[in-house]
């Protein structure tokens, strides 16, 4: 019984905003598929009252004084900008109001 | 017709507001926090999402978080968690924005607002706040209108990275007047606590509003649906109730509403869909492991409160009960801070706290708004206000006259007893004199005085318009009609 | 090369007895670098201003003025740390053109102490993979036999250090990837404690996995490198909070009374190279023959490691990757609509272990899976943490192979990624409980380099490396070198 079908690979990619070739998206689901499977022996493991990890070596919250510093020159802000107008990054229109899942 | 439409179904709405924290730094960045500079001069690596960055958190944010909990009667979190929302826009330069998520740092709070019943007197109902939380702020994208055909955006990450507090009411609001009474009791609070200016040009006050109805006797709450980005108090009155008619006609029609994200258009008056809320947004929410825990000590939060001010609710209910002030000359004063302290600080000096009330919202406020001034810029002092009033008390300047020299105390400042001898305001208070003005007008307008003394009473206004204008308004109305009706009648 | 000069502390001693100068050292790795091009180790030179570097170490030494043990001694980096001015490619076509408008800790520190900067490593794409296969650099040949892969992902860095163009490199290191193509490749390498070494600067792969760490020939030349590196960084939320710890100056050769433990679970590995076994089991009797006792520990929840490191790593990735959208910076594919530029962008930008690693670990944080995958894996992490608490109450350091086999073919496991992700076995668990660990020469199998692997309690980086230390001075495995060249 597979654990992910070409179907969940291909909305799975879309969130990640990858487009795949029916090929790649067969591929990749036998692969995962495999992989899945794999990690279906942590299902065998009892982990009730076990508190999870989020951060290996716990430290006390680091917090930074508020002073603002200088900003980057703006010239390099936009160096490496593939499309530009020199003032802004420039890309195909945005439609909507933010926020696309 | 709103109203109507109220009569047969039920109202809820919840509001989410997004305001900026008044730091000097971002939330998680260095750069520094500016409105109106050139795009992108106050970005920092770490708001361009560069490879290799990380972020480190503001400490400022934390005070600034707790005050609002605690005025709010919350419980501010010992331990709160920062958490990846993660989603694809070209505004958000990691692709993903730092919040909070399951742990926010404030939680289960209300505020009171004071509406108006159906008898016309306020009425106190207490709204509940889910939470508030820190998270930071994206980037703005620009739509180029000015190059003709344009099909491209820009974008500035100046704002990127700034920080918000986004505070989440229950749906306890039933109206779009009480959705404006909380946000103008909650925008007072913040700025009354230096925790944001939340001024809505700056876009440092947000507001997103959930609107669902039912018929009335119902319980299950209705499909909702969340007006975005309301930058105004009247339109966000304005769309709500648009809102609320558009769900009902729905409804009425056989329709059922759909969750969508919905604009308000202010020319139109009407509300639309933007965009079908069908599939839910699956953010993939998970801790920040770049990020540590936020943890507060008890200590820290009794420190912040030691420092809070009394804040505009408690003021208000402090000035009904120790000053006998109605509750709504009460609201209206603390609705300006700067106009309450001067009325507290006047007090020290004249002691009828109705009648500085009075003169407070009636003139001074006026005056003020008439001038586009600040209160704590102007020159009135409160030993002037209250000499002033303490002169019309006594009957030594007419009430007239003396609100003509507001505008000059509040512009120039000065003594108002310097003032009214200086423009020769003093009262005519002396009868016999004011006797003998009233007799030459009488016997300058003989024919009018005949009607008087024959029952007409309408033209005894004109003849205490001239009398006045003899007196140069000095005299005190009351009594120039008094001799005025004696003579006519009397006599 | 000289072989006094291939390592940093024979090139301190040179440089400081006039026998070199730091140009010299600087145009050595240079050609060394060039001569070697054929294995794929090195990415990118900064030819120029690394030779002006050189000669400012040089007027330093010459007025007294010298910075310190690394002042004036090439090293190079890995093509995932960025460099004020320099490109940051990750072995991507994503990040082409790419030129960094910062400095990277790693790189600040190093010039800090003088070392010179020569240029950039090979890596698999992204520090995703065990082989440094996966990079459009082509991949990286092992000096030992160029037919092999160095190992993965700092394998450039590895087979740098080994084929002589520098006495250190720095790698990175998320489930083994410094210390796998230290064992591949013949040489020391290891990962610090978690936050140990401040993650400013380093392209981010699994956030609370990865850490920066060197390679040299030797754990002396290791230790030097690490104390240039490491110490609290306000940039990291992450960062310990302890400065720089002293480890040089802790090598004093003395194991004895030491406690290595030897946990069943990796020494009862199915499909283990038995010679290989054999091979690390004989550098712990060396160890007790030094006065080290050795006792069986147990790690009871290894065997769960590989799958919790593959899915906490790739939902971290997954998310650590979506900036790259062609928006800001690097690639990007032209298209007419936004939508269409990032998947276009995404598609062709990323190569395909890098697309498996996003979507997987997409889907593993998707509503719906969270808590089956995401929060299982993390409650998994705890469990192996407490393993190697209960595990070091009982001893100092645990010894392991550092990998089940030695080098294996270009392209040999390319085809199956599942294969190639249980060849992590041994390493995986250090990043997950945050805990240092080290990978030594200790002999060979048909002339590939094995591997041992040290592991410490957290914090205890002098103690590992002490260890190592110890053992490299009774033994010339480290002395090695591959006679490929090209």
């Amino acid at each position: 019984m597979s654990k992910i079908s070409p179907e969940e690979v291909e909305y799975t990619a879309r969130l990640a905003r990858l487009s795949l070739s029916e090929e790649e998206t067969a591929a990749m689901a036998r692969d995962l598929d495999k992989i899945l499977d794999y990690v279906a022996a942590l299902q065998s493991l009892d982990t009730t009252g076990i508190e999870p990890t989020s951060h290996p070596i716990p430290v006390p919250t680091p917090l930074r004084a508020d002073e603002a510093a200088e900003p980057l020159d703006p010239a390099l802000a936009l160096s490496n900008a593939p499309q530009t107008d020199g003032t802004a990054f420039v890309v195909p229109k945005v439609i909507g109001t933010g926020e696309e899942s | 017709m709103i109203d109507e439409v109220l009569e047969r179904y039920e109202a809820v709405i919840g509001l989410e507001v997004h305001t900026h924290l008044r730091t000097n730094s971002k939330l998680f960045s260095p750069a520094p926090v500016r409105y109106g500079d050139a795009p992108n001069h106050d970005v920092h690596p770490i708001d361009l999402g560069m490879p290799g960055v990380l972020p480190v958190l503001n400490e400022r944010v934390v005070d600034l978080a707790i005050r609002l909990g605690l005025a709010t009667n919350s419980t501010v979190h010992t331990y709160s968690i920062f958490a990846r929302k993660n989603y694809f826009y070209p505004d958000l330069p990691k692709g993903y924005q730092i919040s909070q998520y399951e742990e926010p740092v404030v939680s289960d709070g209300w505020l009171d607002i004071d509406v108006a019943g159906e008898t016309g007197e306020l009425v106190r109902k207490r709204i509940g706040i889910t939470r508030a939380h820190l998270e930071e702020d994206a980037g703005k994208s620009i739509h180029d209108t000015a190059v003709a055909g344009s099909h491209d955006s820009q974008l500035d990450y100046n704002r990127a990275g700034v920080p918000l507090l986004e505070i989440v009411s229950e749906p306890d609001l039933r109206s779009a007047a009480e959705a404006g009474a909380y946000l103008r009791v909650l925008r007072q609070m913040l700025r009354d606590l230096q925790v944001s200016e939340a001024d809505m040009e700056k876009g440092q006050f947000r507001c997103d509003a959930n609107v669902s109805i039912r018929p009335r006797g119902e319980s299950e709450f209705g499909t909702r649906t969340e007006l975005k980005n309301i930058n105004s108090f009247r339109f966000v009155e304005e769309a709500i109730d648009a809102e609320i008619e558009r769900q009902a006609e729905l409804i009425d029609a056989g329709g059922a509403v759909q969750q969508a994200t919905m604009a308000y258009d202010p020319g139109t008056g009407r509300t639309r869909v933007l965009r079908l809320k069908e599939d839910a947004n699956d953010y993939r929410y998970f801790p920040d492991p770049d990020l540590i825990p936020l943890s507060i000590a008890p200590e820290q939060i009794e420190a912040v409160r030691a420092t809070l001010p009394e804040l505009a609710p408690a003021r208000q209910a402090r000035f009904e009960q120790e000053h006998g002030l109605s509750a709504g000359e009460a609201q209206q004063l603390v609705e300006l801070r700067s106009l309450a302290d001067l009325f507290e600080s006047t007090l020290a000096v004249y002691s009828n706290a109705r009648q500085l009330a009075n003169w407070l919202l009636r003139d001074v406020l006026q005056t003020i708004k008439e001038r586009e001034c600040d209160l704590e810029e102007t020159r009135l002092t409160p030993e002037a206000l209250g000499g002033l009033l303490a002169m019309v008390d006594a009957g030594r300047v007419t009430a007239r006259s003396a609100r003509g020299l507001i505008p000059e105390l509040v512009e120039r400042g000065g003594d108002p007893e310097v003032l009214v001898r200086e423009r020769d305001l003093e009262a005519v208070s002396d009868t016999g004199a004011l006797e003998g003005i009233v007799d030459e007008v009488i016997a300058a307008n003989a024919a009018i005085a005949d009607k008087i003394r024959g029952g007409d009473e309408k033209p005894l206004n004109a003849l205490m318009g001239q009398v006045m204008k003899k007196t140069q308004g000095k005299a005190d109305p009351s009594e120039v009609r008094a001799i005025l009706a004696s003579r006519l009648r009397g006599a | 090369m000289d072989g006094l000069l291939d390592t940093v502390a024979g090139q301190r001693d040179a440089l400081d007895q006039g026998d070199v100068s730091s140009r010299d050292l600087v145009q050595r790795s240079l050609d060394r670098a060039r001569d070697t091009e054929g294995l794929g180790l090195v990415v990118g030179t900064r030819s120029e201003v690394a030779l002006q570097e050189a000669d400012a170490a040089d007027a330093r030494r010459r007025a007294g003025d010298g910075r310190g043990a690394l002042d004036g001694v090439p090293v190079l980096i890995k093509d995932n740390m960025v460099q004020l001015g320099e490109p940051a490619q990750c072995a991507s076509r994503i990040l082409e053109r790419f030129v960094s408008p910062y400095d990277g800790a790693m790189a600040e520190r190093l010039g800090a102490a003088g070392a010179v900067i020569v240029g950039r490593t090979n890596m698999d794409e992204f520090a995703m993979g065990s082989s440094t296969e996966n990079s459009i650099h082509g991949a990286a040949h092992n000096p030992w036999d160029r037919t092999r892969a160095c190992g993965g992902s700092s394998g450039g860095a590895a087979g740098a250090v080994a084929a002589s163009v520098v006495g250190a490199a720095l790698g990175s290191d998320t489930g083994g990837s410094i210390r796998q193509p230290a064992s591949f490749c013949g040489v020391t390498g290891i990962k610090p404690t978690y936050g140990r070494v401040s993650r400013w600067g380093l392209v981010a792969f699994a956030s609370s996995l990865d850490q920066i760490g060197p390679f040299a020939h030797t754990a002396r030349d290791c230790a030097l490198i690490l104390e240039a590196i490491a110490g609290h960084d306000r940039r990291d939320s992450t960062s310990l909070p302890e400065p720089s710890p002293s480890l040089a100056s802790g090598l004093t050769g003395d194991v004895s009374g030491l406690v290595v433990g030897l946990p069943r679970e990796y020494f009862e590995l199915e499909g283990a190279d038995p010679a290989v076994i054999a091979s690390v089991r004989e550098a712990v009797a060396e160890l007790e023959r030094a006065g080290a006792k050795v006792r069986e520990v147990s790690l009871p929840h290894t065997k769960y490691g590989i799958a919790a490191y593959y899915l906490l790593a790739t939902a971290e990735a997954s998310s650590n990757l979506a900036r790259y959208d062609g928006v800001r910076y690097g690639r990007r594919v032209p298209s007419d609509d936004l939508d269409s530029m990032y998947r276009n962008t995404r598609s062709e930008g990323f190569g395909a272990e890098v697309k498996r690693r996003i979507v997987l670990g997409t889907y593993v944080l998707s509503a719906g899976y969270y808590d089956a995958y995401y929060r299982k894996a993390q409650q998994v992490r705890t469990l192996l943490r407490r393993d190697f608490d209960e595990a070091f109450s009982e001893c100092d350091v645990i010894a392991t192979p550092t990998s089940p086999e030695t080098a294996f073919v270009l392209g040999e496991k390319s085809s199956d990624p599942l294969k190639m992700y249980l060849s992590d076995v041994y390493t995986v668990t250090a990043p997950l409980a945050g805990i240092p660990g080290i990978s030594l020469p200790c002999g060979d199998v048909g002339g590939l380099p094995v591997g041992l692997q040290l592991l410490g309690p957290p914090l205890g980086e002098a103690t590992i490396l002490r260890v190592a230390d110890a053992y490299q001075r009774l033994t010339d495995h480290h002395d090695r070198r591959p006679g490929a060249t090209s």
